[in-house]
Formats: structure tokens, sequence, C-alpha cells
């Protein structure tokens, strides 16, 4: 494929996912984060996201399998994950996070479980989402070219 | 020739270097904070918790009797409001009680936005409350500030 229609490709796969909202702002200040000091930053905070988020959502599961619900853990959990959602620019799970807080301060059990399927749901999304535009961008790195930034 | 921040500050020599504690639980955000850091030409350390930030800083518990400051220089701190076991305000605390460094600027970070919260910090003596995730143009101001 011509570097330019590469470039054009990712262009409009990047703009898409902001205009649906899988991404914010955030994640364009992570790329302008990336330098010829740090050139894979984005995909290692990406991964470390990654790592992180399936940590928390095994526990998440776990902690809404037992018999007496600890509603106080499975918050700081969902605040942890909200966080660094809302550090890499994954808005729709930063979302979803902010709902299933809602549900544990109320100590809404079934409010809590149909939460974890919705952020589960968010996370995997997103997460296809991003290796996808990461490979895309790497693609164009690989080839010589510049990544487009959406401004 | 293109005289960019990293080179000034090169020019200006070690010694010189603007020294940061940034305190936070998440990996993540230590890694993002450390690249904004290092992008306004900060010298960075990074510590995952309250305990580690104190030992770091030469206060911590095995350090108290030790009459001689051990902890090394910094010329801010950065930490995050929620972190278990000790959160950034208790930090804060500690940090402000010690004669050696109640003079140290501590900037309190946190991704809620919560008035009181604010307010307590504030009235304990942080220098700045920020909210997260931070942007470059937020640590800008900071080296803004320290530089005046």
């Amino acid at each position: 494929m011509e570097m330019c229609q590469m470039r054009v490709q990712a262009f409009e796969y990047k703009q898409s996912l902001f205009r649906e909202g899988t991404l914010d702002a955030q994640f364009t200040q992570l790329q302008q984060l990336q330098d010829e000091s740090n050139p894979d930053f984005v995909a290692e905070v990406v991964s470390l996201f990654f790592e992180d988020s399936e940590k928390i959502l095994n526990d998440l599961t776990r902690a809404l399998e037992q018999k007496c619900i600890d509603f106080k853990k499975i918050d700081a959990n969902v605040h942890q994950l909200k966080g660094s959602s809302s550090s890499v620019g994954a808005q729709k799970v930063k979302n979803a996070c902010i709902t299933f807080r809602n549900c544990c301060e109320e100590q809404n059990i079934e409010g809590c479980f149909t939460c974890l399927q919705l952020v589960k749901q968010e996370y995997l999304l997103v997460k296809n989402k991003l290796e996808t535009l990461l490979r895309m961008e790497q693609q164009i790195l690989a080839a010589g070219g510049a990544v487009p930034m959406i401004e | 020739m293109d005289m960019d921040a990293s080179s000034l500050s090169n020019g200006m020599g070690v010694e010189n270097e603007l020294h940061v504690l940034a305190v936070d639980d998440s990996l993540i955000d230590r890694r993002l904070v450390e690249k904004l850091l290092k992008n306004s030409s900060f010298k960075v350390t990074t510590a995952e918790n309250g305990l580690r930030a104190l030992e770091f800083l030469g206060l911590g518990d095995d350090q108290k009797n030790n009459l001689k400051t051990t902890g090394s220089k910094v010329n801010l701190i950065i930490t995050d409001y929620c972190m278990p076991g000790m959160t950034g305000y208790d930090l804060l605390k500690k940090i402000k009680e010690s004669n050696a460094l109640k003079e140290v600027p501590v900037v309190i970070v946190s991704s809620e936005n919560i008035p009181t919260r604010i307010n307590k910090c504030l009235e304990e003596g942080a220098q700045q409350f920020m909210l997260k995730p931070l942007k470059q143009s937020d640590v800008k101001q900071l080296r803004c500030q320290l530089m005046t």
C-alpha cells in the first residue's frame, strides 16, 4: 500500500475512534509525548493499561462471585480502572467505571453485575481498536513515514 | 541552530537541574508524569507510595534518629491524593511537619474535583491542587512557578 494511502487510512480510523467517543483528547496527549528518546512510549503505556485492566477485571469478577460482597474493595478496584482508562484516553471504559462506582455506592448487586459486563465489553472493544490503530501506525513508521496527528 | 528547552537546561549544568519527586500508586500514572516532567527538563524520581517517598526524602522511620539529613534534595514533590495506606494528604502533612522539608513545594493531584478535598490540602500547605490526567501545559506552568 502506498504511504499516502496508509496515512489516510490511519488518520480516518483514528478520527472515527474519537468521533464515536472510544478515545478522547488524553490519547492525543499520550501520542504527543512520544519522541525519539521514547519511540515506543504509546505502545508501552497502552500495554501497561491492558495488563492492569485484565488483572482488575479478573479481581472484580472474583469479588462479585463471593457470598459476602465487599463493595468497598470493588469500588477501590473500579476507581483504579477508572484512573488508568482516563490516563490513556479510553473514554468509554472510564464512563462505564463511573456508572459502576455509582452502583457500588448504592450497594446495588444487580447493578454491579450489569456494570461489570459493560466495563468488560468496553474494555475488549477499546483493546481491539487500539491494537488495530497502533498496528497501522507502526506500519507507517516502519515504512519511514510520520504518524498523522489529530489536533 | 535549534535552541529547545532540553539544550538550554543542559547548558545550565546538572547541579541547576530541578529535581521532582513524583508519588503515585498507579504505574501508568507514574510513567506518564515522569515523561511529562522529563519533557520539561526536570530530573525525576518516582515513588509508588508515601512510605517510599518519605524514605527517599530522608524521613523514613529508620532514619528519624539519624541527625544528619540523609535524604536527597528535591525542588518539588507531586503526589497523587488517593493512595492506599498513606494518602497524598497524609504525606503532605508529614512533609510540612519536617523542618528539613517544609519549604519544599508540594502539589497534590487527583482525578476528582472535590472542593472540600482541595481546601483541606491547600490549608495544610499544598502549593497547588491539580486535576488528573496532567497535561504538558500543567507541567510547564509548574516549571515557570518554580523558576520565579
